[in-house]
C-alpha cells in the first residue's frame, strides 16, 4: 500500500468515527468559515497536498515563485522595517512626532497628509475648511516640507509618503528638501503610494481622470529609474480595498489587477519592464484570521511572480518579487473596550510577520475613536518589537510552510485571485472594470455581507455584539486644534508675499506647456516646487489641463 | 398605505471613507426606504440643495475625517436658512463623545458612532421622522 493509500484509509476511518460523534455531540457551528467567509474543513491532511508541486509552486526563499519570501535570509538578515504612519496638525507638530518615533526605535518614517494636501488644495481653499491638519499633516509648499523634515537626515531614514493624485508634487518637495540638506536624489530611500486606481474604488483621494493620472504615474516611473533609483515609485495597495470590505482573495486579485494596469501603461509609454518593475512595491492589510492572512501574503507573491514572468516576460528577479508593506486592519478595531484592540493588533502583526512582510505599521488601540496619542502609538510599536524579539516567529523563514491548512489555503487564494483577474481581463483591464463599477460592486457586496453577519450574530466581534459592558466615554483622546487652518492660511499669505512670484509664474507656465504636450512632468514640477509654488497652484494648473475625475456612484 | 420614507445619504467634506455610508444606504433600502446616495466630497450647499430637490424626509451624513464639527452644523444652518424645518438630520462616523452634545444642539438629531447596528439607525429614523410617514 502506498503512503497516500494508507493516509486515505486512515482518514476515512477517522472521518467515519468523527461523523458518529458529531451526530451525538454537534460541533459549535454547522459551517466553519474564514474571516473572508471561505469554508474551513475540520481537518487538513497530506491528502490536501495533491496537485501541488513543491519546486514549482512553493520553492525556496528569494527564488521564483517567491511563495516563501522575497529574500533568501528574510528576518535572519534583518527585521522588517517598523514604520508607523503618522502626521497631524502642522509640520512643526508632526516633526516632533517623527522625532519621538525615531527615539522609540521606529526604523522608517511614514507620512500621513491631511485631506486637502491629498486632494491638491491649499489650506486656505474653501473646500479645505474644517479639514486642515485633521487626518494628517498640512503641506502647502516646500516651506512646510522643510519644517517637516527639520533635523531628520534624509540619507539615513527611509520615508514612505501616503500620497496619490499629487504624488509627483510631494516627491519633488522631498527631493528639494534633501538637496538643501546636501543629500543627492540617488541617496534617497522611500516610497510614494502613487496608486490612483485604488483611490477610485476604495479611498477617494483622486483628482484627475484615469488617463492623465496614468501618465503622471508613468512619468514618475521613468524619472525615478534614472534620477532616484532606490525610490519605490508606487505602492500598489490592497490595504484600502480590504478596509472597504473586500475579502482576502479580492484584496489580492484587485491589487494585482491594478498592478497589471500600471505595468501595461508603463510599457505602452515605452519603458522596458525590467527598468521600472524592480521599484514597484505593494501594500496589504493584516486582518484577524491569522492563517488566512498568512496564506494571502504567500499567494500574492506567487500570483505576481507568475504575472510578471508569464504575461510581461520580465527577466530580473527583482521584477518578479512582490515586496510589500503591511498595516494592521483599522476596520477590525472597535470603539467598544478599546484596550482589546491591542490584542487584535498583536495577532495581525504575527500574521504580517509570518507572511513575510518587508515593513509594518501597527495600529493603535484608540484609532476607532481618534488619531492615536503618543502612549498608544508606543504600545503599537512595542507590539512589533515583542513579535520581533520575543516570539521566535522571525527566527526561521516562512515557518507555516508545509502546514496542510496554510498550503491548501494559499492554493485556494491563488486560484480565486486568478479567476478574478481573468474576469477583469475580460472586462478590458482594471481601468475599464473600475469605470464600469465592477470592482466597487464586488467590494460593497462583501462589505454588506460582513455587516449583516455581525448584526445577525453569526460573526462575533468581541465587545460589540458579544461580551459587551457598560463603559464611560474614553478619556485622553488626541484632538487637533482647529486653529491649524488659520495658522496655515497665515503662513501661505506670508509665503506668497515674500517668494519670487515671477519665478513661480514662469515655472507654472512651463508646467502648463508640458502638460499640454507629452513632456515628462516630474522635472517641471520640481522646478515649480523649488521656487515655492504651492501644492494647490501646481494642481490647479494640472486640473485646468486634465480635468477632474467624476466618481461613478454605485450602491 | 404607508408612504415610503426618502433618505439622502451624504458624504460631506473631503473624506473618502464611504464603506459605512454605503452599508447604511443599503440597509435602509432593504428596510423599505428610498435611498439617494450623494457620492463623495459634497459641500454642505450641495447636500442641502440635493435634499430640497429630492424632497427627502431624512438627511444622513457620514464623516470619518474629524471635520464633523465644522460641516454637520453648516448643513442644519443652511436648511434653516431655506426655511426647511421638517427634515430629520442625523450623522455618523468617528466622532468623539465630547462632540455629540454640541452637534445635537446644532440640530443633528442623533449621532451614530462605530459599532452601531444598522437596525438601531432604521428604528431611530422610523420613530423620529418629523414628517408623518
Amino acid at each position: 500500500m502506498s503512503d497516500t493509500d494508507s493516509i486515505k484509509k486512515g482518514f476515512e476511518a477517522y472521518d467515519a468515527g468523527v461523523e458518529k460523534s458529531v451526530a451525538r455531540f454537534p460541533e459549535r457551528k454547522k459551517a466553519f468559515v474564514t474571516g473572508s467567509k471561505s469554508p474551513v474543513k475540520r481537518l487538513y491532511t497530506p491528502l490536501d497536498d495533491a496537485g501541488r508541486d513543491y519546486a514549482r509552486d512553493v520553492g525556496f526563499p528569494g527564488e521564483y515563485p517567491y511563495t516563501r519570501g522575497v529574500q533568501n535570509t528574510m528576518y535572519r538578515g534583518r527585521f522588517w522595517t517598523m514604520r508607523q504612519y503618522a502626521g497631524f496638525s502642522t509640520a512643526e507638530e508632526s516633526n516632533k512626532r517623527y522625532k519621538f518615533l525615531l527615539e522609540q526605535g521606529t526604523t522608517g518614517l511614514s507620512v500621513a497628509f491631511d485631506l486637502p494636501t491629498q486632494i491638491g488644495y491649499d489650506s486656505d481653499h474653501a473646500l479645505s475648511q474644517g479639514e486642515v491638519g485633521k487626518v494628517g499633516v498640512a503641506i502647502d509648499s516646500l516651506a512646510d516640507m522643510e519644517i517637516l523634515f527639520d533635523g531628520i537626515p534624509l540619507d539615513k531614514v527611509s520615508t514612505s509618503m501616503t500620497i496619490n493624485a499629487p504624488a509627483s508634487v510631494l516627491l519633488a518637495m522631498y527631493i528639494a528638501v534633501a538637496e538643501k540638506q546636501g543629500v543627492t536624489p540617488d541617496k534617497l530611500n522611500g516610497t510614494i503610494q502613487n496608486d490612483i486606481l485604488k483611490e477610485y474604488v476604495a479611498r477617494g483621494t483622486y483628482i484627475f481622470p484615469p488617463s492623465p493620472s496614468m501618465r503622471l504615474i508613468t512619468d514618475i516611473f521613468a524619472y525615478c529609474s534614472k534620477e532616484v533609483p532606490a525610490w519605490n515609485t508606487i505602492s500598489i495597495s490592497g490595504y484600502h480595498i480590504r478596509e472597504a470590505g473586500s475579502t482576502a482573495s479580492q484584496e489580492v486579485a484587485f491589487t494585482i489587477a491594478d498592478g497589471i494596469a500600471y505595468v501595461d501603461a508603463a510599457i505602452k509609454a515605452g519603458l522596458d519592464v525590467d527598468d521600472f518593475a524592480p521599484r514597484l512595491s505593494f501594500f496589504f492589510n493584516a486582518h484577524n484570521d491569522l492563517f488566512e492572512e498568512v496564506a494571502k501574503f504567500r499567494a500574492a507573491r506567487r500570483v505576481w511572480a507568475k504575472v510578471m514572468k508569464e504575461r510581461f516576460g520580465a527577466k530580473s528577479p527583482k521584477s518578479l518579487s512582490l515586496r510589500f508593506h503591511t498595516q494592521t486592519a483599522g476596520s477590525t478595531l472597535t470603539a467598544q473596550q478599546p484596550d482589546n484592540n491591542i490584542v487584535r493588533v498583536a495577532i495581525q502583526t504575527l500574521a504580517a510577520v509570518l507572511g513575510g512582510t518587508q515593513s509594518l505599521h501597527t495600529n493603535s488601540k484608540d484609532e476607532a475613536l481618534a488619531l492615536p496619542t503618543e502612549d498608544s502609538v508606543r504600545i503599537a510599536l512595542r507590539t512589533q518589537q515583542i513579535v520581533a524579539y520575543e516570539s521566535g516567529a522571525a527566527e526561521t523563514i516562512d515557518p507555516l510552510a508545509g502546514s496542510y491548512y496554510v498550503e491548501s489555503m494559499t492554493d485556494r487564494i491563488q486560484k480565486e485571485a486568478e479567476a478574478y483577474i481573468a474576469t477583469i481581463d475580460g472586462l478590458g483591464g482594471a481601468v475599464k472594470a473600475i469605470e464600469k463599477g465592477y470592482v466597487q460592486q464586488e467590494i460593497q457586496d462583501a462589505a454588506y455581507t460582513y455587516q449583516m453577519d455581525v448584526e445577525s450574530g453569526e460573526r462575533v466581534v468581541v465587545g460589540v455584539n458579544k461580551f459587551q459592558i457598560e463603559e464611560g466615554s474614553p478619556k485622553g483622546l488626541l484632538r487637533v486644534d482647529p486653529i491649524v487652518g488659520e495658522m496655515q492660511a497665515a503662513k501661505l499669505k506670508e509665503l506668497r508675499a515674500k517668494r519670487d512670484n515671477k519665478a513661480v509664474e514662469k515655472t507654472l507656465a512651463a508646467l502648463k506647456a508640458g502638460a499640454e504636450g507629452d513632456a515628462n512632468l516630474m522635472p517641471l514640477i520640481l522646478d515649480a516646487v523649488k521656487v515655492y509654488a504651492t501644492l494647490g497652484e501646481i494642481c490647479d494648473v494640472l486640473r485646468a489641463e486634465f480635468g477632474e475625475y467624476q466618481q461613478k456612484v454605485i450602491l | 398605505m404607508e408612504r415610503t420614507i426618502r433618505v439622502l445619504v451624504a458624504k460631506p467634506g473631503l473624506d473618502g471613507h464611504d464603506r459605512g455610508a454605503k452599508v447604511i444606504a443599503r440597509a435602509l433600502r432593504d428596510a423599505g426606504m428610498e435611498v439617494i446616495y450623494t457620492g463623495l466630497r459634497q459641500t454642505p450647499e450641495q447636500i442641502v440643495s440635493a435634499a430640497v430637490q429630492e424632497d427627502v424626509d431624512v438627511v444622513a451624513m457620514s464623516i470619518l475625517s474629524g471635520a464633523h464639527n465644522h460641516l454637520f452644523p453648516r448643513v442644519t444652518e443652511l436648511l434653516k436658512e431655506k426655511g426647511v424645518d421638517d427634515m430629520l438630520v442625523i450623522g455618523g462616523g468617528v466622532i468623539p463623545d465630547d462632540d455629540i452634545p454640541g452637534l445635537k444642539a446644532a440640530g443633528i438629531a442623533a449621532v451614530f458612532t462605530p459599532g452601531s447596528p444598522t437596525g438601531d439607525i432604521i428604528e431611530f429614523i422610523k420613530k423620529n421622522l418629523k414628517r408623518k410617514a
